[in-house]
């Protein structure tokens, strides 16, 4: 079982607790003058993102978690699987719903996306930061209002919804920032 | 290029320090405190379980073996010698070496300010290092014992509460081994839980410490027995710590005794007494307090530096 020291520890370090995996964000050394020195640690849940903080005496060890992050392309889900296809060697992972739940709302088919692997299965997808959609379902574009900085909901072929300025019209290709679910601008084919 | 070559204290960072010394100096000489000087490195080191010194191999031309000698993680032994044979009261403005320490408020090597007050107990000496701080718009320092500040924010009295009750409250605030010393269990709740709360509207004097922090100091008659040590805490920052110095040489040997115990039970390295400090207190330290104040967090407080690299040169990256 491989651990890391407190002195390893650093921003990103990927460590268990409680079996789960966490990732590092904060790693503090905390010393009185005569007394024990202290790492105070704060670290984000991989599983569910929640932000925990733990204060180690300075030299004990954890466990070391089995997680990477690796490309891959998106394929296809049959609705309670997505699979996922390793970029070099082929290989394809099947990601559940928990996994993909940010991310599947951005995919449609091909998209190279960061799988995070924990024990050799997907834990978490992230989409690719940008992604170019077509638009299924939108109010009449207003013509010509391209300033008034009004919005309105349009949904996305894969299903999910965003706002648009007045002037989008159906059928269009938009780009969205996918880490805020944000318009960003018209797109060309 | 890297820009890693830069110091990371601006200009002005790097006069100020140059002024603080002078002024040291200065308030020093107007109360006849004599400016000494003491070696860096020693053939003996502290034997505290919570210090770690950086070492050498000394190679002289009068043997053929290298010798171990440590770097000084203060110089208190040398200056205690010295008051041992008279020299009545003195300072030192020296450099210190602490290994295993670095963080935003920890340089493995720093500045500390140590003088010593024969005749002082640690309530004068807080007054006198108040008329220090003033040098420095530093004013209006509050005192509270260890226990009221602890009680406040524990409802735990730190002298006689059970040690179970301090166990479950260091693991409900996140401490996670799951069974420790008493000493350990308070620098947990004290450093991580109450520090960041103290000396923000006004500095604060902690003193009265637990007889199990006691390092140096002398223990008082009273019930409970208190170590007469204290600390000075500017916006969350320890500054100084002090002593009313421990002056008994039977109850020195006895505390190394005891750390050299527990270097053995922790698995760190086994250290030798320091005999020539001993025989000094043999010959007699004078009735005294002394303390210590870290130069850098003090600049930090005067400027408001939330990281000690902003205060120096070169931090220990770059260095």
């Amino acid at each position: 079982m491989a651990t890391y020291s407190t002195n390893e520890f650093r921003a990103g370090l990927k460590i268990m607790i409680d079996n789960d995996p966490f990732a590092i964000l904060v790693n503090e050394f905390v010393k009185p003058g005569k007394g024990q020195a202290f790492n105070r640690v704060k670290m984000r849940n991989l599983k569910n993102g929640r932000v925990l903080e733990r204060t180690y005496k300075s030299g004990e060890s954890v466990e070391a978690a089995d997680v990477m992050d690796t490309d891959m392309q998106y394929l296809y889900n049959d609705g309670d699987t997505w699979y996922f296809m390793d970029q070099i060697t082929f290989e394809q992972y099947p990601a559940d719903k928990p996994a993909v739940e940010d991310a599947a709302q951005w995919l449609k088919g091909e998209e190279i996306c960061e799988v995070t692997l924990w024990n050799g299965s997907p834990l978490s997808v992230a989409a690719p930061n940008f992604v170019i959609l077509q638009i299924t379902d939108t109010d009449p574009g207003l013509r010509g209002d391209t300033a008034s900085g009004g919005s309105k909901p349009a949904t996305l072929e894969t299903g999910a919804v965003v706002k648009v300025p007045l002037f989008i019209e159906n059928e269009e290709l938009i780009k969205i920032d996918t880490r805020t679910g944000e318009y960003v601008s018209r797109a060309k084919d | 290029m890297s820009e890693s070559w830069r110091p990371t204290a601006d200009k002005q960072i790097i006069k100020l320090r140059a002024d603080t010394y002078s002024k040291i100096r200065q308030f020093m000489a107007e109360r006849n405190v004599l400016e000494v000087e003491t070696p860096v490195l020693s053939h003996a080191t502290v034997t505290d379980i919570q210090l770690h010194s950086f070492h050498s191999d000394y190679s002289s031309p009068q043997t053929s073996s290298a010798r171990t000698l440590y770097l000084q993680t203060s110089p208190e032994y040398a200056m205690k010698r010295l008051l041992a044979s008279g020299t009545g009261a003195i300072y030192q403005i020296s450099r210190v070496f602490r290994n295993e320490e670095q963080g935003k408020l920890h340089n493995p090597e720093f500045t500390m300010l140590e003088w010593y007050q024969p005749d002082y107990d640690h309530h004068q000496l807080m007054q006198e290092l108040e008329m220090f701080l003033n040098l420095f718009a530093i004013t209006h320092c509050e005192k509270t014992t260890y226990a009221e500040i602890f009680i406040q924010h524990t409802g735990l009295d730190p002298h006689t509460c059970d040690t179970n009750e301090l166990t479950m409250l260091a693991q409900q605030y996140g401490l996670t081994s799951s069974i420790e010393e008493r000493p350990v269990l308070l620098d947990f709740i004290f450093s991580n839980k109450i520090t960041s709360t103290l000396g923000n509207s006004r500095p604060l004097f902690v003193y009265d410490y637990p007889a199990c922090q006691c390092a140096l100091a002398k223990l008082s008659n009273g019930a409970p027995e208190v170590a007469e040590r204290f600390e000075l805490f500017i916006n969350g920052m320890e500054i100084a710590n002090g002593f009313h110095e421990l002056t008994d040489p039977a109850e020195q040997l006895a505390r190394f005794e005891q750390d050299l115990a527990l270097r053995i039970k922790q698995k760190r390295p086994e250290l030798a007494i320091d005999y020539l400090f001993l025989d000094a207190l043999k010959q007699g330290l004078p009735d005294c307090a002394g303390v210590a104040v870290g130069i850098d967090r003090l600049l930090m407080a005067i400027t408001g530096a939330k990281d000690i690299r902003e205060v120096l040169t070169f931090p220990i990256e770059n260095a």
